[in-house]
């Protein structure tokens, strides 16, 4: 069974629907990116897979749990903040705006989930905590607060942030695109590492270099449906949809 | 205008007339002036200024002293505790709990705190007894004492401006936060304490800060219900010996040095929570 499935999924805004029946699979270890014109979609459907939206028609099923649902009895029984909250607990998220913690320090930021959900011994979540800051490549900064630290390096401790919850699944929401385009390689170096040691990743990105060489699947987004999905070859070097073609026509 | 000097002329002992402010001269004089003026008056005034250290700490104004500051931290703690209650009903999902905040707030933000220590005051005229049927019933007089009626007065009315202060502070916590600390799974209530919180604080703790200030000098209002707070507490010094400025000066005195420490602690809590 894949890791992430999703079966039909609606949503909408008031009277904009945004997603208009999205079916995607992801297989464990698989990096999928999504692709497509601003609006299609992309950030909304990776916020539902976290259960950040609750979508209006479909399913999300992610490791055979059905997102912000419990399934008993042949019925399914929405679920209440703090158990949704049990949920997210296996699935990590990068955002846009990084959103670190102000108020503390990147070490603190990563030790939080760990020590406030998980309960775990603290010393232990340090060490482990500073391995993980070491992995993106800024041990040196553990003390830093994320005001003193540039775009790339605290897009970097979110993203350690996230491993530190130890998470089956990684989403990623277009990380690169509030950095300054000197930066954005340190992020996607990280990605790509992460990718490699078997994460399973989904990632919304413009970055269409990062997508052809790291991802093992491109799904191509436009008005809040699925055009075309396939390996970065087929979709990025030969796309059979006109509104495919179009895009890549202007990104390249 | 045409100029003497040219843009290369660099010589050496050129000089620069600086321009000069005589009108600062002139209001620093008159500022110098009036406090003089001042300071003069007060000493030709007929008060017997050797009196006022012994009611500064006369026993009753030290009993009113501490009545004062009981009250205002019991009051100002208890509207804290309320108020951040309100705020979160106030940005409730639940429309009846919001309906509530906003109604709350209305009613004990609307109504003078003199009024509203008045009322708690003369409870008794209109409720003989204050009970939740078969669980307890007391007499009101007995319990509406002076101290809960200015407790009730003080901290209620406080209770709906803190509650606003929250609401400020924590609908100025970027949405993001929110989404990142659920990211991680946190629950709701650990969100509110370990993330909203306390960046809420940077915008709670400064308008705070000034209400307590407030609250200190509001307790005075006390007095007409005779509690014994500082004013009541002069009151009762000067009745005896006449000298009403002399112990109102005293009780001025200590006024100033409770809001002064109150300014003290609100800077060091700032700083606590001040910007990385």
């Amino acid at each position: 069974m894949a890791l992430v499935e999703a079966i039909g999924v609606r949503k909408s805004f008031g009277h904009t629907e945004v997603l208009r029946g999205i079916d995607l699979e992801v297989e464990r270890g698989e990096v999928v990116c999504l692709l497509g014109p601003s609006g299609a979609g992309k950030s909304t459907f990776l916020r539902c897979v976290n259960h950040l939206e609750t979508i209006d028609a479909g399913r999300i099923w992610v490791d055979g749990v059905p997102v912000g649902f419990r399934a008993a009895g042949g019925k399914l029984f929405e679920l209440r903040e703090h158990e949704v909250a049990r949920q997210r607990r296996d699935v990590g998220m990068v955002f846009q705006r990084f959103n670190l913690f102000p108020h503390r320090t990147a070490l603190e930021n990563v030790m939080e989930g760990p020590v406030q959900v998980l309960r775990r011994d603290r010393a232990e979540v340090r060490a482990e905590a500073l391995a993980l800051l070491e992995r993106v490549g800024l041990a040196e900064k553990a003390g830093a607060y994320p005001g003193q630290l540039s775009g790339g390096q605290q897009q970097r401790v979110a993203i350690a942030r996230a491993l530190a919850m130890k998470p089956k699944l990684m989403l990623f929401d277009e990380p690169t695109s509030a950095l300054d385009p000197e930066l954005v390689g340190e992020v996607l170096d990280v990605m790509t590492s992460l990718a490699r040691d078997g994460m399973t990743m989904i990632v919304v990105t413009h970055e269409i270099g990062f997508a052809r060489s790291v991802a093992d699947r491109v799904v191509f987004l436009v008005d809040g449906a699925v055009v075309e999905s396939g390996t970065p070859a087929d979709v990025l070097d030969n796309p059979q949809q006109p509104r495919t073609q179009q895009f890549l026509a202007k990104v390249f | 205008m045409a100029s003497d000097l040219r843009p290369n002329d660099l010589r050496e002992d050129l000089v620069v007339v600086p321009l000069r402010h005589p009108w600062r001269w002139v209001s620093g004089a008159v500022i110098v002036l009036i406090i003089a003026g001042l300071g003069w008056a007060m000493a030709e005034a007929q008060i017997q200024w050797e009196d006022v250290p012994g009611f500064f700490t006369h026993p009753v104004m030290l009993e009113g002293l501490l009545n004062t500051i009981v009250l205002a931290v019991c009051a100002q703690g208890g509207a804290i505790v309320l108020g951040v209650v309100i705020a979160l009903m106030r940005l409730s999902a639940n429309p009846v709990a919001r309906w509530f905040a906003v109604g709350y707030i209305w009613l004990f933000r609307g109504l003078p705190v003199l009024l509203q220590i008045l009322i708690w005051f003369n409870l008794a005229l209109v409720f003989k007894n204050i009970s939740i049927p078969m669980l307890f019933s007391v007499p009101t007089n007995v319990v509406m004492t002076a101290f809960v009626a200015a407790l009730l007065g003080l901290g209620l009315n406080e209770s709906a401006y803190m509650a606003e202060i929250v609401r400020a502070g924590l609908s100025s916590v970027d949405a993001g936060q929110t989404e990142a600390a659920k990211s991680i799974g946190m629950t709701p209530m650990t969100t509110l304490r370990r993330v909203v919180l306390p960046q809420a604080m940077r915008v709670i703790i400064p308008p705070t800060g000034n209400n307590f200030i407030n609250m200190i000098k509001g307790t005075s209002m006390a007095s007409v219900i005779a509690f014994l707070e500082l004013i009541h507490a002069a009151n009762n010094i000067s009745s005896r010996n006449l000298e009403i400025m002399e112990t109102l000066f005293a009780a001025a005195a200590w006024y100033l040095v409770m809001v002064s420490l109150a300014s003290v602690g609100q800077h060091y809590l700032e700083r606590a929570y001040g910007p990385r």
